[in-house]
């Protein structure tokens, strides 16, 4: 009988787990539809009128940081690998270097600024196509900030020795997000090379 | 048996940290669904009072444009010298009522409430998938009211453009005193607002969809879960779009960019801004914004289909169509954004398309109001308060309804667009339709949250007063809105044509400020129960949802032992064979042999056997009949 008890207890658990992890999804639905957003934003603007448009070669920056965060995917994927198989020093190793990766990234992107900006493609800008790139890459940044600090929860899990179960957890939703994010800058940078 | 209950109940507790509850963690920073409700209720109700006493406030000015009211300058100060509003601050006073009505009372206070009262209660689950992401919500949408609020305590006052914010208005500082910092505020209070609505949202539909109790199937579910869940997708998919559109609008006002601003001169002044295009917001605005009118109502749909079943002691008809049509309206709330925008120059075959996706959601709608008389036909109603404001939720949803049909026509929309016709149309149909659902819901659902009764006379004179009331209040203005009187002017003495109606805003004034104060009777009630109410009964309206089913003191857990296992469909009343006239969800079919129909049983042979063994047993007759 107490076993049964504690059967359901832990399946109560688990489906709250669930739950959780299927919140993140629905917040990267909800992120997802901010960026649709700007995107047909951008093209009712650029369509709008003649002599609207980006108007410029993206600079090889945006390429580099598209590779960087490419490969702190693979990094994230390792460490997760890494944790399932309880090799923890393995999974620091593989974390720290993600988040090195991010951080390598968000420099990158504020490097691609500043060869857009030498190139007069400024902010403030009549042309708000121009404007638009700014925003696509900007808010995306500010998404990276708040996916640095999911991975640095994740890393000071690990070190903590939390419960192997909560450190999966950390770890699974922490890859899912990173993935996104990832993805999420592979749509922007093609959408906006489409238009540039 | 009991006693191992009983220690895991305790087990339960201390597993969530909240066996020693202090005062902090129970009534302020609680991560409770049943607190957390009814902070959203108290929170939405006093919003709901604040934007109401707007409300009369620019009503006095529309009904004697030419008369002082000494008073209001000794609160208003310098925004009525002379006890005369000013006209900025009537802008201001019709943008704030709009914006706390919309989405701080009926949003927030209708959502957040009973989403997170009955979502886990009618489930069967302990709490919602994330309490800390749901208290969040809770203190986000309070630090937006609190700001929203604040911005009447600048000196530039508050925002001044519409709740619909367009620019060029509200991204330009200099051009209205509303548009300074009041605006900034505005926006600062709707960004803390979307994200309080998301997190809730989130949590809403990630509860649904995986902490339903066993047996509760997604057609098992009450119509209210129903409507819940689907206004959570529906806010989810559009409020990240608003995000967008005021951040472009955030950097338009204070950076500098050109996003919405083209060719503008103000003041004297010509703006360096070129190349935007201000319809650019409308459309990301309202791809938000008539989702946003579907948010509103939904839940009030759902509330009402729930309560109008149980008053009339029938099972409410056309389950799957209600379904199906919330479905519908779910789905076409995203494609008719654009009938909004019919005269900002639209292409007319766009127009076209808007229009016919527009008129498409009269089938749902009327499938709603159908199935909701077909309901009520030949019930054994009972006339409770929450019903009466059930009815009365249908008689605006019927009334308002048929006037959306009107304005869906792009062509007769260049004639009625931003008149009264608009305004009454809206108050009706969404406003006072989701009122009337949110009220109908705070009388039904009270026992559950406060465990006692209101008061029921009281409840009769708030129902009769606010429904005479808004009708006096709404109905003059469709004839209004026929001669041409345009919305938001905030004085009809310039112009000869619009004489006649001076002496009709007079009377619609009357009757705001009599329907104002009807809702004193509410207060005094709501406020009043708490304290002095009858003490409820567990399951006093007899009703068969889960919710029902858990003791009237609160637990953390709700349930004291193991979640109950639910066996039909929510709407079981008054069915033929069974001795009462519901049968709560928990009560299998093996209890209920004499009431028990073929179609139950979905198809399983087991059960079909048995029934038809125990027919043959206890009703030899029917047996008899059956095969002569």
């Amino acid at each position: 009988m107490l076993a049964m008890v504690q059967n359901t207890e832990n399946k109560e658990d688990l489906s709250t787990l669930k739950a959780r992890k299927f919140s993140l999804w629905l917040g990267m639905i909800g992120m997802f539809m901010m960026f649709a957003a700007l995107s047909s934003g951008f093209i009712v603007y650029t369509e709008g009128a003649a002599g609207r448009g980006i108007k410029t070669i993206l600079p090889t920056a945006f390429l580099y940081s598209t590779l960087l965060l490419m490969v702190s995917s693979l990094t994230m994927h390792l460490a997760y690998r890494a944790s399932r198989q309880l090799r923890f020093s393995l999974q620091k190793v593989w974390l720290l270097l993600t988040i090195a990766l991010g951080v390598g990234f968000f420099f990158m992107q504020f490097h691609a600024w500043g060869i857009l900006i030498s190139r007069g493609v400024v902010f403030i800008n009549n042309n708000a196509s121009q404007s638009f790139i700014y925003i696509f890459t900007g808010m995306h940044l500010l998404h990276i900030f708040a996916g640095l600090l999911v991975l640095i929860r994740a890393l000071v899990g690990v070190l903590r020795h939390i419960p192997q179960s909560r450190n999966i957890f950390r770890m699974e939703t922490a890859a899912i997000f990173w993935h996104f994010l990832d993805i999420l800058w592979i749509y922007i940078y093609v959408f906006l090379l489409l238009n540039q | 048996m009991s006693q191992i209950t009983l220690s895991h109940s305790e087990e339960h507790h201390e597993a969530h940290g909240h066996h020693h509850e202090t005062f902090l963690s129970k009534y302020v920073f609680s991560q409770d669904h049943k607190m957390i409700a009814k902070q959203f209720l108290i929170t939405g109700i006093i919003m709901g009072v604040f934007a109401m006493f707007l409300s009369v406030l620019f009503r006095l000015q529309l009904g004697w444009p030419d008369k002082d009211f000494p008073i209001l300058e000794t609160f208003l100060g310098k925004w009525a010298e002379g006890g005369r509003i000013k006209p900025e601050f009537f802008l201001s006073l019709v943008t704030i009522h709009g914006t706390i009505m919309v989405f701080f009372v009926l949003t927030a206070g209708l959502s957040g409430t009973f989403s997170n009262l009955l979502i886990p209660y009618q489930l069967g689950a302990r709490d919602m998938a994330s309490p800390f992401m749901n208290m969040l919500s809770y203190w986000f949408f309070l630090t937006a009211c609190v700001i929203m609020i604040g911005s009447f305590f600048v000196e530039s006052g508050p925002a001044a453009a519409g709740w619909t914010i367009y620019p060029p208005l509200s991204a330009v500082p200099t051009a209205i005193s509303g548009s300074g910092l009041g605006m900034t505020l505005w926006l600062t209070s709707m960004t803390l607002f979307i994200a309080s609505q998301v997190l809730g949202g989130i949590n809403y539909i990630s509860t649904v969809l995986n902490m339903r109790t066993k047996g509760m199937d997604f057609w098992k579910m009450p119509l209210t879960i129903w409507a819940f869940f689907l206004t959570a997708i529906t806010g989810l998919l559009s409020f990240p779009v608003l995000v967008s559109a005021v951040v472009l609008l955030i950097f338009d006002r204070s950076f500098g960019t050109s996003f919405y601003l083209s060719d503008l001169v103000v003041q004297g002044q010509i703006l360096p801004n070129e190349g935007g295009s201000p319809i650019l917001f409308e459309h990301l605005f309202w791809f938000l914004g008539h989702p946003e009118v579907y948010i509103v109502l939904m839940p009030a749909l759902g509330l009402t289909s729930e309560v109008i079943s149980t008053n009339s002691r029938k099972p409410i008809f056309g389950y799957h169509a209600m379904v199906y049509s919330l479905i519908g309206i779910t789905v076409l709330s995203f494609i008719v954004w654009g009938h909004h925008m019919f005269v900002t120059g639209m292409n007319p075959f766009l127009g076209g398309v808007f229009m016919i996706t527009t008129l498409i959601i009269a089938v749902p709608s009327a499938v709603k109001s159908f199935n909701y008389l077909a309901t009520l036909w030949r019930g054994n109603i009972r006339f409770t308060p929450a019903m009466m404001f059930a009815i009365g939720m249908v008689s605006f949803f019927i009334s308002g309804g048929l006037t959306g049909i009107y304005l869906g026509n792009s062509s007769l929309d260049i004639n009625l667009h931003d008149t009264y016709f608009v305004v009454a149309h809206f108050h009706l149909v969404m406003g006072s339709a989701s009122i009337f659902g949110m009220l109908c819901g705070v009388y039904h659902w009270y026992p559950k949250m406060f465990g006692r009764l209101m008061d029921e006379r009281l409840g009769y004179l708030h129902f009769w007063v606010t429904f005479i009331g808004a009708y006096l209040v709404f109905f003059p203005m469709h004839f209004m809105g026929i001669d041409g009187v345009p919305r938001r002017y905030y004085a009809f003495t310039e112009f000869p044509f619009m004489a006649k109606w001076l002496t009709v805003n007079t009377f619609i004034t009357w009757a705001a400020i009599f329907a104002a104060l009807g809702q004193v009777a509410f207060l005094v009630n709501f406020f009043g129960s708490i304290r002095w109410g009858k003490k409820a009964p567990q399951n006093p309206w007899g009703s068969n949802t889960l919710e029902w089913t858990t003791p009237v003191k609160h637990i953390h857990g709700n349930w004291p032992g193991e979640i109950p296992t639910v066996h039909r469909w929510p709407y079981d009343y008054s069915k033929p064979g069974h001795e009462e006239d519901f049968i709560p969800q928990t009560v299998p079919f093996s209890a209920t042999m004499s009431s028990n129909l073929p179609h139950d049983f979905e198809g399983n042979p087991e059960a079909e056997r048995l029934q038809k063994e125990w027919e043959v047993q206890n009703k030899p007759e029917e047996q008899k009949d059956l095969k002569g």
